[in-house]
């Protein structure tokens, strides 16, 4: 669409001679040895061209980026070129070295700016250094106050001033401020800061995004007085700050004396809604102040029109005092508002379609009507696609109504409650299935489970109004809902480790050293790495409760087994442990540890548990990080490919044992068992470095993540000294993670404003708004005839308008293009 | 319908009523204090024993007060052909019994699934002595507190600050018995028959006496006014034996299924229409009644003439002019031997005291009382109007005058009272928001209470700060939906969804054609078009004002809101089409509330976890909390072929082979970057 704008063919012909030999004459860019190059630049044309070595590779970021820009720039009259540099060539331009290839920005045949490729990082930066850099003198660098104030000040009485804020020289903030620089540049004052502190000292509290302010200068006679800001609000795109700077240049207020319905200004033009101030001779000072008032506040928002009902001849409801009108061509709604702040609110109120008609601008050259019906949801999506595979689901018994309950009555059972329309629970009955083929013949636990979609009284009655949900159903216990994660590992560890009772009652102290060597429960503790027995004497009664709640609470995560017999002295001497205590036998590490127990409540002693089932030094897996999340620390992973190169694993043993990481939470990850790994390495690396990597990734303050320098030696020594750099701050992070929150990834069918188009489309066909008896019959037909064609239109009529809006900026472009270069 | 009180009562009544209110008035203090009831139900019909079943459930002191000996007595005698036209449909081919509810007009609701209609009748439209015994084992087997033979005949109020609602209900029955109530429920349906007066109209039968014995009518002309399902079910019991039938009202026949209205004329009766049309004598006239007059000759046959001409003449049957005298091709200009008079029934308002201030809709319509969208009397407060009598809320619009929609308006008086004077707040579950989609899809694919009172009754979701959970509100009155905070004791302080089921604006009339080509809309864009019964979403920043809901526009049956969706309409109600259905709706929850309301396995959260801030809320409220979708090996693979995942191992391989040859440069956007995962990109 933007493309066919007529503006690109005249600038682009002088291209199209070079990229006819090259490629389509969008996008290219065009190839030339420096000779060449200097012969073409024409006295007054800005050009930039990109020096590089001839035999140097056909394709880097930078250059992918600067194809990107040339048709942005083409647009602005600057041509774009690659120049190859000769060997033999001595031109200065041509760097030494490889990498100290630079972009030059030239005017006719004078050098404005030279460029390091690094601050050319995207197109964005490129468009805007650019025009930052020809526009020198129409946009003023500060980074003062002071000098800002000399600015307004030597401007009052003279010029308005567009005041922008950005983060950084480059962003895509600057690049939209300085293109309407480019367009306004000589109307008004373009002032440009990346100074946080000015911004705030001018009364923004949010400075986390680019802002623009507008002041109203040239009103101001008086050199004593601030000029008026009004502060733009949207997002600082180009579209926005032009519609921001039309609005501006509108008149604050217009009188009118006719049908609201017929009356337009520019505000609509630029899809702002009109407000009329209903007034009445009698009233008409007070009215017209208040009037002026909310102008003010709605400057940038809205249009603001004084209606004189008294000159008016048509007719409008007695009552009303406000009429809104939200766009061309919509009946005009009239309203009864006593407070300004009403009114104001009631504008901003029905900002709301107008934001999500935004996105739909912004994104029409990329996913169009026909793309919101495109699947995104890989849950839903990967589902459907398995739809027609037949799943062995009579290895699982299917529960109703009738026999809900005498099947979870007659025999230990576990029930997935599903529903046949849901992504999640059908991805997960799959999971369930398998399972079920796993314990096929083993488990004396009876796999049910029942469709919600079917028998949703019976899931009601159970509690269960999600989906999905596991119970487990035991004889002579409450049901136990699971809470692991959904999949086929986790849940049959739960079943499992389930099948003890929980804490387990020990009675003898040979049993308890076989349950604490793992003898006693040999199948399960491949499920559990660790058994935990509880060591009390008789009496401690408190403490046994406490104990018994916190075993029933983990149950089917970990074995818990209780010794309260006449001789548990035994027991606590030879692990040296006061009673009561906690005895944590480590399987894997064939170790017993013992934590004392006195006056700890049940809560705690999960806690206590919880926590003991957490390695020092973790393979990191899809299935676990939750649970190492939780500690909020920042991470020090090592990647590795295949499993841990021992010498680095003793050198983190070794920092972890010294207590030097106890700030971080140090794990690895093995990439051939977790291969997503390898995208979270994509996302934190431009270019990957050899494995194995080690990385802190602070994902709770900051995002910032850090590598570990590839070239040096993966010793204690070297660790320990960079660690201590990155919490000094003296290590720079490879890369920030991004802060964005998760919003809508496509924009939803607006059927509201479908449903106003077809309305008052009827109503303009249909004439005044009463039809009589007779006529109803008549227009119904027509309607029903008329279905059809109505269809189609609401869509049409939002794209013709997108159209013709971004059209009146590249024609504005254009024609101040034209000025440029006369 | 409802059941009818007693109307017993002429000058003898008003002597009692004047006796007992000497009585009040002369000995305030003398008259002990009469039995209490918190909650007193007039009438056992369906309505009454409804909410004496909600009531009974909650533990509440209430007492149901029956003229009749047993409950139900309007169906031992009405319909007079006794076909009931409300279905039993007793297969749909689904299991889901809410969702059997949607085809089942003539259950109460009950935790009991032996007291379900299609138990008591195999016929899809029963007779009406089933519904009698079905009443019957309602009441008895869930033991319901019903008072029968007892005739309440007379109702006032009386203040007293103590009351709940300011002043109690005072009850009389017929034995001058009075009954104390703190909040009166009037289930008394329409009982007093609609009688339209004109000259000559002492000639005209009712239906509630007329023969309904075919024989009777043998050779006859029939005249018969009205033209609704009552004139209808009478015409078409007759139909083969009579000469021709004339059928008289005052605007033209509206037919169900073009109205979309059940009260209108059901096709089951219409089979006077086809004759008409097929020319075979009989016939429909339109014609205001209190215009007519009819005179009786001498051979006792009845002549249909203006009242106009009948006040000009001297009043004598031969001097009376007729309209063939002047217009010698009147339609009506045949003698009739009968004429029967159908017009529908009125509510009884004669019991009620003025000072209830129990009046009517309007000037003209005295056929139903005038309540609020709570169902609430506007004249005095705790007195509530349920079942058929409570229509006037949903007149010709959606089903709340007959069974099938009334079970669910008391309820929801009943979730009212409950919050009113117990403090229980209206029932609702809360969840996360992940939960959004999958809780609305539910409802509206199941739910009964929405179906059947569509765009009266509509579910709430109220949405929790910062939109990471919701409550849900089942089926609240639309009409109060700028109460919603008082009635139900929830907060909607973050905004809300109203799920609405409703037909295509302009679908339904009498005058439509409801089977234009091309009636049905299949394009989800084109949602907004449907015709056919639908679930509309709704969405408002803030709680609309009274003001928004009075002055909503024309045809809505909600304010307008900031944001509204449409689920395309469906040919076999079944919303769930992953892409037709679900996807749009999640699209238009997550532009409402501003996230991502995706599902992701496990794995995408863990790579989301390790790469950015921020995880979208279904990683945050599952992942996180270790409940993350682990997925099979099989959907893995379809993952990858749809492209939502980068397949990792491939991208290894990829990877060794071209490290070499290209140290130094960005890995370059394979075509193993697909869409999706762009998608995410743009976020």
């Amino acid at each position: 669409m933007m493309s066919s704008s007529f503006n690109i063919f005249r600038v682009g012909i002088s291209f199209v001679m070079v990229c006819i030999f090259y490629k389509s004459s969008v996008d290219c860019l065009p190839e030339l040895s420096s000779q060449k190059y200097f012969s073409t630049l024409q006295s007054g044309k800005a050009s930039l061209a990109y020096f590089c070595q001839a035999d140097s590779p056909s394709t880097s970021v930078f250059l992918e980026e600067l194809k990107k820009a040339v048709k942005p720039l083409q647009d602005y009259g600057i041509s774009v070129a690659k120049v190859n540099c000769v060997k033999e060539e001595a031109s200065r331009y041509c760097g030494k070295e490889k990498d100290l290839m630079k972009a030059y920005l030239f005017r006719g045949n004078i050098l404005l700016r030279e460029f390091p490729t690094d601050t050319l990082f995207d197109v964005n930066a490129i468009i805007a250094h650019v025009l930052f850099a020809l526009l020198f003198n129409e946009v003023k660098y500060v980074t003062t106050l002071e000098r800002l104030q000399n600015i307004e000040d030597s401007l009052k009485g003279k010029a308005n001033i567009a005041f922008a804020y950005v983060r950084a020289i480059g962003t895509p903030e600057h690049r939209a401020v300085m293109e309407a620089a480019f367009v306004y540049g000589t109307t008004y004052q373009f002032v440009l800061t990346t100074e946080i502190a000015l911004l705030g000292s001018i009364g923004t509290e949010d400075i986390e995004y680019a802002h623009l302010y507008f002041f109203h200068c040239k009103p101001v006679l008086d050199l004593t007085q601030q000029c008026r800001r009004t502060l733009m609000e949207q997002p600082l795109t180009t579209l926005n700050i032009y519609r921001f700077i039309k609005s501006m240049e509108a008149p604050l207020l217009t009188e009118v004396a006719e049908d609201p319905q017929q009356v337009s200004t520019v505000h609509l033009q630029l899809g702002l809604p009109l407000v009329f101030i209903v007034s009445q001779q009698a009233t008409y000072e007070a009215d017209r102040r208040t009037a002026e008032w909310i102008g003010w506040r709605l400057l940038g928002k809205a249009g603001v029109l004084l209606l004189l009902r008294d000159s008016l001849e048509v007719d409008i409801p007695q009552q009303a005092n406000v009429v809104f009108k939200r766009e061309e061509g919509m009946p005009v709604e009239y309203l009864v508002l006593h407070d300004i702040d009403l009114v104001i609110s009631h504008v901003e109120n029905n900002m709301y379609t107008e934001e999500v008609r935004e996105d739909e601008d912004d994104d029409i050259e990329g996913p169009d009507m026909d793309t919101l019906g495109i699947q995104d949801d890989e849950v839903a999506e990967t589902v459907y696609r398995d739809r027609k595979r037949q799943l062995p689901l009579e290895l699982t018994v299917e529960l109703t109504e009738e026999t809900f309950n005498a099947t979870v009555m007659a025999s230990d059972s576990i029930v997935l409650f599903y529903a046949g329309w849901q992504a999640v629970s059908m991805a997960f009955l799959q999971s369930y299935i398998d399972l079920a083929i796993k314990l096929k013949g083993t488990s004396t636990m009876l796999l049910a489970r029942i469709n919600c979609a079917d028998w949703s009284d019976v899931c009601t009655k159970q509690n269960v109004t999600e989906f999905p949900v596991v119970k487990m159903y035991k004889e002579g216990e409450n049901p136990v809902s699971y809470a692991g994660m959904l999949g086929t590992e986790d849940l049959l560890k739960f079943i499992q480790l389930s099948r003890i009772s929980c804490p387990v009652n020990i009675t003898s102290v040979q049993e308890a050293e076989q349950y604490l060597s793992g003898e006693l429960y040999k199948d399960l503790i491949s499920y559990s790495s660790v058994s935990v027995l509880g060591l009390f004497s008789p009496t401690m009664t408190t403490a046994k409760e406490d104990f018994t709640e916190a075993g029933k609470y983990l149950k089917g995560c970990v074995i818990t087994g209780i010794y309260s017999e006449e001789d548990v002295l035994i027991l606590s001497n030879r692990y040296t442990a006061t009673l009561p205590a906690l005895l944590l036998a480590r399987h894997k590490e064939d170790k017993v540890e013992s934590l004392p127990l006195a006056n700890t409540h049940a809560q705690d002693i999960v806690q206590m548990i919880t926590n003991s089932l957490l390695e020092t030094f973790p393979e990191i897996t899809v299935e676990n990080l939750p649970t190492y999340l939780r500690l909020q620390k920042p991470l020090l992973v090592l990647f590795s490919d295949g499993s841990i190169n021992p010498q680095y694993k003793k050198a983190m043993l070794t920092l972890i044992k010294e207590k030097h990481v106890d700030s971080l939470t140090p794990c690895w990850l093995n990439l051939k068992t977790t291969p997503v790994g390898r995208g979270v390495l994509q996302t934190y690396f431009d270019v990957l470095p050899p494995l194995p990597l080690l990385v802190v990734v602070n994902l709770h303050s900051g995002g910032q993540v850090f590598a570990f320098p590839s070239d040096q030696a993966v010793t204690e020594q070297n660790l320990l000294l960079w660690l201590k750099k990155v919490e000094a701050g003296l290590e720079s992070p490879i890369t920030i993670l991004p802060a964005q929150e998760w919003k809508p990834p496509l924009p939803a069918y607006n059927f509201l404003r479908m449903m106003d188009a077809a309305a008052s489309q009827h109503s303009s066909r249909k004439g005044p708004e009463c039809v009589k008896e007779t006529d109803v019959q008549e227009n119904d037909k027509e309607q029903h005839e008329d279905k059809s064609a109505i269809k189609k239109e609401p869509t049409e009529t939002l794209r013709i308008k997108h159209w013709n809006r971004s059209n009146v900026f590249k024609a504005e472009k254009s024609f101040r293009h034209d000025n440029k270069e006369l | 319908m409802g059941l009818s009180v007693a109307r017993l009562w002429g000058s003898p009544g008003l002597l009692l009523t004047v006796a007992l209110y000497l009585a009040h008035t002369l000995h305030p203090v003398q008259a002990s204090t009469p039995p209490h009831r918190d909650y007193c139900v007039l009438g056992a019909g369906p309505a009454g024993l409804q909410m004496a079943y909600f009531l009974q459930r909650a533990g509440r002191d209430y007492t149901v007060f029956e003229r009749a000996p047993g409950p139900g007595s309007f169906f031992t005698r009405y319909p007079r052909h006794r076909k009931l036209i409300s279905i039993n449909k007793r297969y749909t081919g689904r299991a889901n019994s809410e969702f059997n509810l949607r085809h089942d007009w003539n259950s109460l609701l009950s935790h009991d699934p032996r007291l379900l209609f299609r138990h008591y009748s195999p016929a899809y439209f029963p007779d009406a002595s089933d519904m009698v015994r079905y009443l019957g084992d309602f009441a008895a087997r869930l033991g319901l507190h019903v008072l029968y033979n007892t005739t309440i005949a007379h109702v006032t109020l009386n203040k007293d600050r103590q009351a709940w609602n300011g002043h109690y209900f005072i009850l009389t029955d017929q034995k001058g018995q009075p009954y104390q109530c703190s909040v009166l429920l009037v289930a008394t349906g329409l009982s007093v028959p609609n009688l339209v007066d004109f000259p000559g109209s002492e000639y005209v039968e009712g239906y509630e006496s007329v023969s309904v014995d075919p024989k009777d009518f043998v050779g006859q002309n029939v005249l018969i006014l009205g033209r609704g399902n009552s004139a209808f079910e009478t015409a078409e019991n007759i139909l083969g034996v009579t000469n021709f039938i004339h059928m008289l009202s005052r605007s033209r026949v509206r037919l169900s299924w073009a109205t979309h209205y059940v009260g209108d004329l059901r096709a089951i009766n219409n089979g006077l229409l086809d004759t008409y049309q097929l020319k075979s004598l009989d016939g429909l006239l339109e014609s205001d009644l209190t215009d007519l007059a009819i005179v009786k000759d001498r051979e006792g046959k009845f002549h249909i003439t203006l009242k106009f001409y009948w006040e000009e003449g001297n009043q004598h049957a031969d001097a009376i002019t007729l309209p063939q005298d002047d217009s010698d091709n009147f339609a009506m200009r045949v003698a009739y031997d009968r004429v029967i008079r159908c017009l529908g029934w009125n509510f009884d308002f004669s019991i009620f005291n003025k000072s209830l201030k129990l009046s009517s809709v309007g000037e003209f319509s005295k056929k139903y009382p005038l309540v609020r969208g709570s169902y609430e009397s506007k004249g005095s407060r705790g007195l509530f109007v349920l079942g058929t009598a409570s229509h006037s809320v949903d007149y010709r619009k959606s089903a709340g005058g007959f069974i099938h929609g009334f079970r669910y308006t008391v309820r929801a008086v009943h979730r009212l009272l409950e919050h009113r004077h117990h403090g229980i707040t209206w029932p609702s579950t809360e969840h996360p928001i992940t939960q959004l989609t999958s809780s609305i899809l539910r409802r509206v694919n199941e739910a009964s209470g929405l179906y059947q009172m569509f765009s009266v009754l509509a579910d709430v979701v109220l949405v929790k700060e910062n939109a990471t959970a919701f409550e849900y509100l089942e089926e609240f009155p639309t009409q109060v939906l700028a109460q919603l905070e008082t009635i139900t004791g929830k907060q909607a302080r973050h905004g809300l969804f109203v799920i609405n089921m409703e037909y295509g604006r302009n679908f339904s009339g009498p005058d439509k054609d409801v089977f234009f080509y091309d009636r049905s809309v299949g394009h989800t864009e084109d949602a907004w078009q449907s015709n056919f019964l639908h679930p509309v979403i709704y969405y408002y920043r803030h709680l609309p004002t009274e003001q928004d809901v009075r002055f909503r526009p024309a045809d809505w049956p909600l304010p307008r809101p900031t944001a509204i969706h449409h689920i395309v309409e469906d040919f076999l109600t079944d919303w769930t089409a992953p892409v037709g259905h679900i996807l749009p709706l999640r699209r238009f929850l997550e532009n409402c509330l501003d996230t991502d309301l995706r599902s992701f396995y496990a794995e995408s959260c863990f790579l989301f976890a390790l790469t950015r801030q921020k995880l979208p809320p279904f990683c945050q409220q599952g992942y996180l909390r270790t409940q993350g979708l682990v997925g099979t090996e099989s959907l893995r693979q379809h993952r990858v072929e749809s492209g939502a995942l980068q397949d990792h191992a491939a991208v290894d391989r990829h990877r060794e082979d071209s490290y070499h040859g290209r140290v130094g440069h960005p890995q370059a956007p394979g075509p193993l970057v697909q869409p999706l995962h762009s998608n995410k990109e743009e976020l």
